[in-house]
């Protein structure tokens, strides 16, 4: 076995050093009632070359959004990644070492989660940041409880026209505290409007969450649902599921968000069927003790010279255990980091240029098909069609297309539709084929 | 003294990302777009528009690449040298699974793409799924939850949904002091309360104690096995019993085992439900923190709760199956950690069944090497063999004054990374360290030589320990100010 050093003499001589006579010795701890005496049922061990070639064959079998023509979104999006990128995450130092407990050697994990707040800070407009959660969907989840803990109160009216995944998630990680989740249905209109917000509000809620763009690839009204929530004293939470959107809209920081949660896939993440990717998650200083997950803060050595540590661990399970703010330990730091490189290419104009890219393409998109609604937009639409999605989608597939997304699959009601989303990656070619097959 | 693999080496400095570059320098070429650029006030009102995004850096690629490649320098990981956290399974992270995630057959792949376009993605699912069944002797297994903690709060979920519909979810969860600090964060999540069973003085759990507190409203047992001081609970199966009389559940928390791969499975035990780590047993790399990957695996009769979706394979067909009207529900956007999973599952078929327990043990034999030559030197707190790590503690060197956190710091200076100091909880001045499969005999003899030096060096001149690390990039940090003035971003 090629990762276990250790040869028969070696062995034999660590026996003799412990005064045991065989390894069998060493697991008498085991009572002989539950010891496994078979052999576990699994193929057996592969060669690195037989297991590649095996590898690629299931990687066959599959036809990767990457190299085909794609309008899905809903939630993961196909942006460009620079070559930089996935060279400097491979540096082992980066990716075999582990939460920076030990901070003497692990500064440049701990750097970079620093500029990975900042960056997140910035792009947000927010005040705190934390190293990450595990995706968008579950640092919404935390959000709500969070507003929950700070508000001290047992509520949250979400609007439905928040990913749907997302709520579910947020469903899971709340039902059994106590939390009601109040939907709104302001799907038909495809926009959450704050009147209808505003109707679920009682004095037992929390917090008021939307997501712009939402789900539909409307963007909300911030400004006009920001106002109504502190007229009504409650949190406002923003989501944003499409983080490119941070590069050509107003952020959400600006219409007085309390909590933002975000996914960050499309910094620089491969789609990766689905994870790893990125929670980002930011709020006010004044709730900076109630975030969940880890933080990173600048400090000082003993010389005086400036470095860095995880900090206001008081909040985390190794800690406060039962009354941590939440039981998050792993998180996705390197997701994290990726999402630090990439920022840091793209830079602060590369950004903006690639965003507005997504937002001609969507506009072309717009134009050329039969949009649902006609609210503000960044690189996703719900579009009219003559017959159902999923037929539509089995026709673009023929022809080696990934078509939208489905979205009768949440909103029964919502037939023959479809979500459409583009990048700054969509080709103009791909384009014509789409909208040839969906009109033919 | 022999020579430590601790050396100088030279270290950059290097200034946070918003300190370098100047205005309008940039990292990438954004290509001008092939449609019509069409101004977006068209379409929204100005107020919704931002510009660029004030506080992102402008660098060119060189300089992003010596940033990020600086940085880098700065840190210790696996590829650099021994690292024996214990309870964090550091093995070393093979370069193959590397390999196989970027292949753009998985790395590429959307996961609301039709199933028919993912069979291969969906099969690594499937199969995977079973395996981690069969190293665990459990019946059904869930890729979704993306960390151990995920995991763990997944299958307290599935145990609430079981208790419910029998007609009572129950209030309680019992764990273990030596219980790692996810388990009662986990529990609360799930809103039950923790009680916390004392260990036995032999670092068991105490079956008299366990038979007290059980009773009709605990709804699980949350337990580590081997716990966090080594030690295979000798009286599990005992300890099922006791938890099952009272129509409770075992909950097994995989953090340990790759101590008993191949060797003792949890589902033979009468442990219920359990999760697995695979960023600890399963070789796939910790990336300074995450994303790790937590599967929940349970007995037959939890299946029908597990997270939505679950793969199915009908007539050669792999699928998502959404429909499932008892499951706790989602947990993640997508489907999990697909590109952590993958790593494991390269993993898996590498190693086969002989491979694994060849793995455990090594492990453990490593871990018995390592408590053997350093008894004497440092306090053992419970005797006896260990299984896959062993906790030594600090009590000789404090009469000297000198704590676990000197001696982790006089090991970094010696090269190494520190074990995990002060945990478990319950022995003061704990050193756990895990050494794994992975490691030469000579890396573990120079660990030991170090070890023994610093117990040498904590009687004649106990002053370099507190200095120490000196050889690092920085000397040991001010906390209290990070916590007390928190600078927690960049501001110009």
């Amino acid at each position: 076995m090629r990762y276990i050093p250790l040869t028969p003499n070696e062995k034999t001589a660590m026996l003799a050093a412990i005064g045991v006579a065989s390894v069998d010795d060493l697991f008498t701890a085991i009572p002989a009632d539950v010891r496994f005496k078979g052999e576990l049922n699994l193929p057996a061990p592969m060669g690195e070359q037989p297991l590649m070639a095996h590898l690629k064959e299931l990687a066959r079998q599959n036809r990767p959004a990457t190299s085909a023509a794609t309008f899905l979104g809903a939630g993961a999006y196909n942006h460009f990644i620079p070559s930089a990128v996935d060279q400097l995450i491979s540096r082992s130092e980066f990716y075999t070492s582990y939460t920076p407990y030990q901070p003497e050697i692990s500064q440049g994990t701990l750097q970079a989660i620093y500029e990975w707040q900042s960056y997140v800070c910035s792009l947000f407009n927010m005040e705190v940041a934390n190293a990450s959660m595990y995706d968008g969907a579950s640092a919404l989840a935390e959000a709500a409880l969070m507003a929950c803990r700070t508000a001290r109160k047992e509520e949250i009216v979400m609007s439905n026209c928040i990913h749907p995944r997302w709520r579910q998630v947020t469903r899971s990680y709340t039902e059994n505290r106590g939390i009601t989740l109040k939907d709104t249905a302001d799907h038909i209109t495809g926009r959450s409007e704050a009147a209808s917000l505003e109707k679920l509000i009682t004095g037992d809620t929390a917090a008021v969450v939307v997501q712009s763009p939402n789900f539909f690839g409307n963007v909300e009204d911030l400004k006009a649902i920001g106002e109504m929530c502190r007229a009504k004293k409650v949190l406002f939470i923003v989501a944003v599921a499409e983080a490119a959107s941070l590069g050509f809209l107003a952020p959400p920081g600006d219409f007085g968000a309390d909590i933002v949660v975000g996914e960050g896939q499309s910094l620089g993440i491969p789609l990766s069927f689905g994870g790893p990717y990125a929670g980002m998650f930011a709020t006010r200083e004044k709730h900076m003790r109630q975030m969940p997950g880890r933080l990173c803060g600048r400090t000082v050595d003993r010389d005086g010279r400036p470095g860095f540590v995880l900090t206001l661990s008081a909040r985390e399970q190794h800690i406060r255990r039962e009354k941590a703010t939440s039981n998050i330990c792993s998180n996705q730091a390197l997701c994290a980091l990726t999402a630090t490189i990439y920022l840091t290419l793209m830079g602060r104009q590369g950004f903006a240029d690639m965003a507005k890219n997504c937002y001609y393409a969507a506009a072309e998109l717009r134009r050329r098909m039969r949009p649902v609604h006609r609210h503000p937009f960044f690189n996703e639409m719900l579009v009219e069609l003559n017959r159902p999605a999923a037929d539509v989608n089995r026709r673009l597939a023929e022809q080696g297309i990934i078509g939208g997304y489905d979205v009768s699959r949440d909103y029964p009601e919502m037939t023959n539709k479809m979500l459409l989303a583009v990048t700054e990656l969509t080709a103009k070619r791909d384009m014509d084929r789409l909208i040839e097959a969906v009109g033919a | 003294m022999a020579q430590q693999p601790g050396a100088r080496g030279l270290v950059f400095n290097e200034p946070l990302i918003f300190e370098h570059g100047r205005k309008g320098r940039k990292g990438c070429d954004v290509p001008k777009s092939e449609f019509p650029e069409t101004d977006p006030a068209a379409t929204m009102p100005p107020a919704l528009l931002r510009g660029p995004v004030e506080g992102l850096a402008e660098v060119s690629e060189p300089e992003a690449v010596r940033h990020f490649t600086r940085l880098s320098q700065w840190n210790y990981g696996v590829d650099s040298n021994f690292y024996p956290l214990g309870s964090c399974t550091m093995k070393y992270n093979p370069k193959v699974n590397e390999a196989a995630a970027r292949l753009e057959g998985f790395a590429g792949l959307h996961p609301l793409q039709d199933a028919s376009t993912a069979q291969g993605a969906l099969r690594v699912m499937y199969d995977l799924e079973r395996m981690l069944c069969e190293v665990v002797g459990m019946d059904a297994a869930s890729l979704q939850p993306a960390a151990g903690a995920q995991g763990e709060f997944a299958g307290l979920l599935l145990i609430r949904a079981y208790h419910t519909e029998k007609g009572n979810p129950r209030k309680k969860v019992i764990i273990p002091d030596s219980g790692h600090g996810t388990n009662p964060a986990s529990a609360s999540l799930c809103d039950y309360a923790t009680v916390t069973l004392p260990s036995g003085p032999d670092g068991m759990i105490d079956l008299a104690l366990l038979e007290k507190e059980m009773d009709g409203e605990t709804a699980a047992l949350m337990l580590t096995n081997p716990n966090t001081l080594g030690m295979f609970e000798k009286n599990i199966k005992k300890v099922c019993d006791i938890v099952h009389a009272k129509g409770g559940l075992v909950y097994g928390d995989g953090a340990n085992l790759n101590a008993v791969l191949g060797k003792a499975r949890f589902g033979d035990m009468g442990i219920d439900v359990c999760h697995m780590n695979l960023h600890k047993t399963f070789s796939t790399p910790h990336g300074g923190g995450g994303p790790g990957s937590g599967p929940v695996l349970a007995k037959k009769f939890l299946e029908p709760y597990m997270p939505a979706p679950r793969v199915t394979l009908r007539d050669g067909r792999y699928d998502l199956d959404f429909n499932r009207p008892k499951s706790i529900g989602a947990l993640n956007a997508f489907w999990g950690n697909f590109g952590v999973y993958l790593r494991a599952y390269a993993y898996v078929l590498t190693m086969g069944g002989a491979g694994l327990r060849e793995a455990s043990e090594t492990a453990v034999l490593n871990a018995n090497y390592i408590l053997a030559k350093l008894r004497g030197a440092y306090h053992v707190p419970y005797e006896g063999t260990c299984m896959h790590e062993c906790v030594l503690s600090d009590k000789f060197q404090q009469e000297h004054h000198v704590s676990t956190l000197d001696i982790a710091k006089g090991l970094i200076d010696r090269g190494f990374h520190p074990p995990t100091i002060y945990f478990p909880l319950i022995v003061k001045g704990a050193m756990m360290i895990e050494p794994t499969e992975t490691e030469s005999v000579e890396t573990m003899d120079a660990f030991i030589a170090a070890m023994k030096e610093i117990a040498e060096v904590a009687k004649s001149d106990p002053e370099s320990l507190a200095a120490a690390p000196v050889t690092a990039k920085v000397k040991r940090l001010d906390e209290t100010q990070a916590a007390r003035q928190p600078d927690l971003r960049y501001r110009r």
